[in-house]
C-alpha cells in the first residue's frame, strides 16, 4: 500500500471511492499525529483518530462542494473543542494540517482551480477557528459557571454548617451549666453565658469590669500573677480555686479554667473562662472539716486539730522553733459529773471551754479539747517560758470563779503540766505524754496549779505510765495476787472477815497498790477480767475459811471491792451466782463494795443487777460512804447492808479528846444506818484511841493499820487463831 | 486526625489553590480559579510534563477500571476525584457495563459540589465529602453505604492521591483498612508520583508548587508503594510507568515522558 499522496494518485487498479477513503484516512493520521500530542483527551490515539474521520469529512465535503460554503467547518472546529483538543497550541497544529494537507489528499473537485481550492481551504481554516474559538469560548464560559456555582455552592453549604455549628456553639454556651466568660487580651470581658450572670449576680455585674480587676481578699496571693503570665503567652492556660465578689457583696468561689484562645497563625486572641460554682461545696468541705477538726460539745479544735497543729509546730522542716504546751485536766470533774449527771457536767465544760478560749490572747495559741476532761493549749514560738506560765496562770485563774450552774456554785480547778523547748527530736506523742505525766505531778501535788516538765520528773513519773503497756497480759502472766485486810467485830475485837485487796507483783517496779493501777484497767477494760478473777480467789478463801472453822456463829466473811464498770457489765449477776455455785460459797459471806459515786445518779435499771445480787444473799457494802454528794436519801431505797465510812471521819479522833464535830457526824451516821437496818464499818483505823471512840459511838465493824495491815490469807489466820486465843 | 467536633464545618478558602482544579487546569479545564492556574503555571514552568502525567494518569485510571469490568467487578470507589471533568470513572465503567455503580470521594468542598452538579440524575452514581486521612468515614459515609454492597467485589481507585499523604499519616494502615473493608475479587488501582523528573530542581521546584497547596505532594519509589498492595496480588506488570501498564497501543515519545514521572500498579484481593 502506498504512504505518499503519489500513490492516491496513481492506483489504476482501485476505485476512486475507495481512493477517496484511503487518501482521507491519510490525511486523518496526518491530522491525528499533530494534535494528539498537545490534546487533554482520554482516549486513546485509534480512538481519536476514528473521532477525526468524520471531521476531515466535513472539510472536504465542504471544499469540494459545488457550491463552495465554509461554514459547516466551523462545527469541525467545536467537536475537537469537544474532544479536549483546547490547549492553545492545539488551533496552529489543527490548522496547519489542513493547511498543508487537506487539498492535498481530499482534493476538490477537477472543474475547481488551484488557486480556487487555496481559497477555499483558507475559508475553512477560517471557519474551523471560529469554531473552535465559539467552542472554546462556550466551553470556558460554561465551565467558569459551573465551577463559580459549584464554589458558591460549597461556600453557602460551608456557611449553613458555620452557622449550624455557630447555633450549636450559642446552644452549648447559653445552656452550660458551668459559667464560661470569653475576655480579649486587654481583659475587656467580651462575652459571658447565662450561667457565669447567674453566679455572679448580673451581667453587667461582669461587663463592668476588667478581668485583672477581680480580686477578692480570701483569694491566695499566690495565684495573682497568673492572668499576667497568660497574657503576655507564659502559659496556655491555669487552673485554680478564685474566690469573686458577687453583686450582692457575698463570696463566689468558683473552680476556675482559664485558657488561651489562639487564631490560626497562633497568636493569642482570646481568654476562654470555665467556672464552676463551688461556694456551697466548699461551704459544706469546711463545715465537714469544722466538725472533723472540733468539738461538737464546746466548739473547741478537737484532738485531731491539736495533733495536727502540734506535728506542723515539730516539724524540723517548718517555720516553728519552740513550742509551749499547757496539758489542763480539771480537778474534780469526774466527781461534778458523776453526782451532778452528764448534764451538769457537760454545761461545765462548754463553760470552762469559753473560759479557756478567753485566756488566748494571740493567734500561735491555739487550745483543744482532747479528751473528756482534758484540755490543752499550744503556743507557737513563744517568747519565752515565762509567757508559757503565763498563760498557765491565766488559765488557772480563769477557773478560780465558780462556775454557777443551776443555781449552785462548783469549783473547778486544774491541774496543768506545762512542756516548752525547741523543736527536734522529739514527736508530738512523747510531747504530750511529758505534758500528762507532769500535769499529774501537779495533781499529786494537790491540784490547781502548773508543773512544768523536767526529765528527772518525767522518768519518776514515766515509770507508772509503762505500767499500762504491761497490764494487758499480766493476768495471764500471773502477775496479780489478793491479800486480805481483816475486819474487826468493834464490840468483842473478834475477826469477821477480810477486805480482799489485789496486788500487782510487778516484775520491775515491785508490788503495786490497787490505787496505782485500778483506774488503768478501768480506762482499759481490763478491770472486767481483773475483777472477776478477783472475786474468784477471794470466793474461795473465804470456802477455805468457811472449812477450817466449821460450826462459828460467824463464819469469816469476805469483802471484795466491785469497780462502777464491773457494776455495769452484764456478765455480772450470772457470774457472781457462777462463783458462789462453783465455791458453794453461802451468799451471806460475801460482801461487795460498791462506792457512792458509782450509785448516786443511778437510776432504776443501772441498780437492777445489784439488787439482783442483794437477792441472792449477797450483802452490798457502800463504800468511802461521805467523800463524795451523799444523798442520804438513796439509803433507803438502795438495796444496801453495810455502810463504810471514809477514813476522812477518823482522822479527827486518832487522839483524846476527839474531834467533836466528827464525832457527831459519825454518831449521826450511825444512828441513821442503825435506824436502816445498816451496819457500820470504819475504815482507816490506825489508833486504839480511833477504835475505842469508834466502838463508844456504836460503829459494828473496824478495819486498819491498828489491827492489822492487808496481808496474806495466812496472816488472817493466825490472827484469828490468836484473837480466839 | 482532628481535633474539631464534628458539627465544626469545613472552612472553604478560594484564595488558596485546590490540588483537584490546578490539576483540571493541566487537562486543559476551565474549572479552576486564577489562583489555581498562578499555581499550576508556576509548576508548568518548572515542570512542562505535567499535563501529560495527568492525561497518563487518566489512561492508566480508563484502563483499569475496563480491567475491573472485564473481571466482573461493576462497583468503584474512586477516592480523590476531584473535579469531573471527562473520561470519569463512572463515564468508562458505565460504557463498558450499564448499571455499574460508582463512589466518588472527595474532600474539596468545591470539587464535592461541582461533582454533585455533574453527577446530579445519575442514580449510579454519586459523591461523598470525606477525606482519605479518615477511611472509616469513607466506608461509613451514608452515601458510601447507599450505593456499594461491601459483600460483592469492588474496585478501588487511588489514582493520584496517596502520594499527598505523607508517611506520618501512615498511608499503609488506611489503605489497610479500606482493604478489609473489601469482599475477596476486589481490585485495588494505585497510581502516584515518583522521582522520575528532568532535573532534581524540576523536581523540587515541581514539589514546592504543592507545597503551596494544603496537601503537599510526596515522591515514592515502586519499592515504597509495595506495602500499599500488603494483601493484595499485584497483576501483571507491577507497579510500573503510568504508561507502561497494559498499553493498548504502541509507546510514543510522549508517553516516555509522562511515563518517568507517575507509577501505577492494580493488586488483586484474594
Amino acid at each position: 500500500m502506498n504512504t505518499g499522496p503519489a500513490g492516491a494518485w496513481g492506483g489504476a487498479g482501485h476505485r476512486p471511492e475507495q481512493d477517496e477513503q484511503l487518501n482521507l484516512r491519510r490525511f486523518v493520521t496526518i491530522w491525528c499525529r499533530a494534535i494528539y500530542s498537545v490534546t487533554a483527551t482520554s482516549m486513546t490515539r485509534g480512538e481519536f483518530e476514528a473521532h477525526l474521520i468524520p471531521q476531515a469529512r466535513i472539510l472536504h465535503e465542504a471544499l469540494r462542494a459545488e457550491r463552495f460554503d465554509p461554514r459547516p467547518a466551523a462545527a469541525v472546529g467545536a467537536a475537537l473543542v469537544d474532544a479536549h483538543c483546547t490547549d492553545p497550541e492545539a488551533l496552529p497544529s489543527i490548522l496547519g494540517v489542513i493547511d498543508a494537507y487537506l487539498v492535498l489528499y481530499c482534493p476538490p473537485d477537477p472543474d475547481v482551480s488551484a488557486d480556487e481550492a487555496r481559497i477555499r481551504c483558507s475559508r475553512l481554516q477560517h471557519a474551523v477557528a471560529v469554531g473552535f474559538s465559539q467552542a472554546l469560548r462556550e466551553r470556558t464560559l460554561v465551565e467558569q459557571e459551573s465551577i463559580s456555582r459549584a464554589a458558591l455552592g460549597a461556600q453557602a453549604e460551608a456557611e449553613r454548617a458555620l452557622a449550624a455549628s455557630e447555633a450549636k456553639f450559642r446552644a452549648v454556651f447559653e445552656g452550660a451549666a458551668v459559667g464560661i466568660g470569653i475576655a480579649d487580651m486587654d481583659g475587656n470581658v467580651t462575652e459571658i453565658n447565662q450561667a457565669a450572670a447567674r453566679m455572679f449576680g448580673g451581667e453587667a455585674h461582669i461587663r463592668r469590669r476588667n478581668v485583672r480587676d477581680w480580686v477578692h481578699p480570701e483569694n491566695d496571693p499566690g495565684t495573682r500573677g497568673l492572668n499576667g503570665e497568660l497574657v503576655r503567652g507564659e502559659r496556655d492556660g491555669y487552673h485554680i480555686e478564685k474566690a469573686y465578689a458577687r453583686a450582692d457583696g457575698s463570696v463566689l468561689w468558683a473552680n476556675l479554667q482559664v485558657s488561651l484562645l489562639r487564631d490560626a497563625a497562633g497568636d493569642p486572641q482570646y481568654q476562654l473562662a470555665l467556672l464552676e460554682d463551688i461556694t456551697e461545696r466548699r461551704g459544706l468541705l469546711q463545715r465537714l472539716r469544722h466538725q472533723a477538726t472540733h468539738d461538737a460539745l464546746t466548739g473547741l479544735p478537737n484532738r485531731a486539730l491539736f495533733f495536727e497543729r502540734l506535728d506542723q509546730a515539730l516539724d524540723p522542716e517548718g517555720p516553728t522553733t519552740r513550742i509551749g504546751l499547757c496539758y489542763l485536766d480539771l480537778d474534780g470533774f469526774k466527781t461534778v459529773n458523776d453526782s451532778l449527771g452528764h448534764a451538769v457536767g457537760d454545761r461545765l465544760l462548754v463553760d470552762v471551754a469559753e473560759r479557756l478560749q478567753d485566756c488566748i490572747t494571740s493567734p500561735d495559741q491555739l487550745v483543744a479539747r482532747i479528751g473528756g476532761d482534758e484540755f490543752v493549749a499550744l503556743y507557737t514560738d513563744p517568747p519565752g517560758l515565762t509567757a508559757v506560765t503565763d498563760l498557765a496562770t491565766r488559765i488557772l485563774e480563769a477557773l478560780a470563779a465558780p462556775v454557777t450552774l443551776e443555781e449552785r456554785d462548783l469549783r473547778v480547778h486544774g491541774s496543768i503540766g506545762i512542756v516548752h523547748g525547741p523543736v527536734g527530736s522529739r514527736g508530738a506523742a512523747d510531747v504530750l505524754r511529758s505534758a500528762d505525766i507532769t500535769m499529774y505531778r501537779a495533781k499529786e501535788l494537790g491540784g490547781n496549779r502548773y508543773e512544768v516538765a523536767d526529765p528527772d520528773a518525767d522518768a519518776r513519773a514515766i515509770t507508772r505510765h509503762g505500767l499500762t503497756n504491761r497490764l494487758p497480759g499480766a493476768l495471764e502472766r500471773g502477775e496479780f495476787f489478793v491479800e486480805y485486810q481483816p475486819l474487826i467485830g468493834l464490840e468483842n475485837g473478834a475477826v469477821l472477815g477480810a477486805e480482799a485487796l489485789v496486788r500487782w507483783g510487778h516484775p520491775v517496779h515491785g508490788v503495786l497498790g490497787p490505787d496505782q493501777f485500778i483506774p488503768l484497767a478501768e480506762s482499759t477494760g481490763q478491770i472486767v477480767p481483773l475483777g472477776r478473777w478477783v472475786l474468784e480467789q477471794a470466793a474461795r478463801q473465804a470456802r477455805d475459811w468457811h472449812r477450817e472453822h466449821p460450826g462459828a456463829d460467824h463464819p469469816p466473811r469476805v469483802n471484795v471491792n466491785l469497780s462502777p464498770i464491773q457494776l455495769h457489765h452484764r456478765d455480772l449477776v450470772s457470774e457472781i451466782a457462777a462463783v458462789l455455785d462453783e465455791t458453794g460459797l453461802p451468799p451471806g459471806a460475801l460482801c461487795l463494795e460498791v462506792t457512792e459515786s458509782a450509785l448516786i445518779g443511778a437510776d432504776e435499771d443501772a441498780l437492777k443487777p445489784l439488787r439482783r445480787i442483794a437477792d441472792l444473799g449477797v450483802a452490798i457494802a457502800l463504800d468511802d460512804f461521805g467523800t463524795g454528794y451523799s444523798n442520804l436519801s438513796s439509803l433507803r431505797w438502795l438495796p444496801l447492808s453495810v455502810l463504810k465510812l471514809d477514813r476522812a471521819f477518823t482522822r479527827g479522833m486518832r487522839r483524846h479528846p476527839a474531834d467533836p464535830v466528827d464525832m457527831k457526824i459519825v454518831e449521826g451516821i450511825v444512828s441513821l444506818a442503825h435506824s436502816l437496818d445498816l451496819t457500820v464499818t470504819v475504815e482507816g483505823v490506825e489508833t486504839r484511841a480511833q477504835a475505842e471512840h469508834l466502838r463508844a459511838l456504836g460503829c459494828d465493824h473496824g478495819q486498819g493499820w491498828y489491827y492489822a495491815r492487808p496481808g496474806p490469807p495466812e496472816a488472817l489466820h493466825r490472827l484469828s487463831l490468836a484473837d480466839a486465843g | 486526625m482532628t481535633e474539631r467536633p464534628s458539627w465544626a464545618p469545613q472552612g472553604i478558602d478560594l484564595t488558596v489553590p485546590s490540588v483537584s482544579r490546578v490539576y483540571d487546569y493541566f487537562l486543559g479545564g476551565s474549572h479552576n480559579f486564577e489562583v489555581d492556574r498562578e499555581a499550576a503555571r508556576v509548576a508548568l514552568k518548572a515542570f512542562p510534563g505535567i499535563p501529560k502525567i495527568g492525561q497518563a494518569n487518566r489512561a492508566v485510571m480508563r484502563r483499569a477500571v475496563q480491567f475491573a469490568v472485564d473481571r466482573g467487578v461493576r462497583q468503584f470507589l474512586d477516592i480523590g476525584s476531584g473535579i469531573p471533568t471527562f473520561g470519569n470513572v463512572h463515564e468508562v465503567a458505565q460504557a463498558a457495563a450499564p448499571g455499574a455503580r460508582v463512589v466518588y470521594v472527595d474532600n474539596d468542598p468545591v470539587a464535592v459540589a461541582h461533582s454533585k452538579a455533574v453527577l446530579d440524575g445519575n442514580p449510579d452514581a454519586t459523591i461523598a465529602a470525606a477525606d482519605l486521612r479518615d477511611p472509616l468515614s469513607i466506608l461509613e459515609h451514608p452515601e458510601t453505604r447507599r450505593l456499594l454492597d461491601f459483600d460483592e467485589p469492588i474496585a478501588l481507585m487511588l489514582v493520584a492521591v496517596v502520594h499527598f499523604l505523607p508517611d506520618a499519616d501512615r498511608p499503609a494502615e488506611i489503605i489497610a483498612t479500606l482493604r478489609d473493608a473489601l469482599a475477596p475479587g476486589s481490585i485495588m488501582t494505585i497510581t502516584h508520583a515518583t522521582l522520575g523528573g528532568p532535573t532534581p530542581e524540576g523536581q523540587r521546584a515541581a514539589q514546592e508548587v504543592y507545597q503551596r497547596t494544603a496537601t503537599p505532594l510526596l515522591m515514592r519509589t515502586p519499592e515504597e508503594l509495595e506495602p500499599f498492595f500488603a494483601g493484595f496480588e499485584v497483576v501483571e506488570p507491577g507497579i510500573v510507568p503510568l504508561s507502561y501498564w497494559r498499553p493498548e497501543a504502541p509507546l510514543t515519545e510522549d508517553d516516555d515522558t509522562a511515563a518517568l514521572h507517575g507509577l501505577a500498579g492494580v493488586g488483586l484481593k484474594a
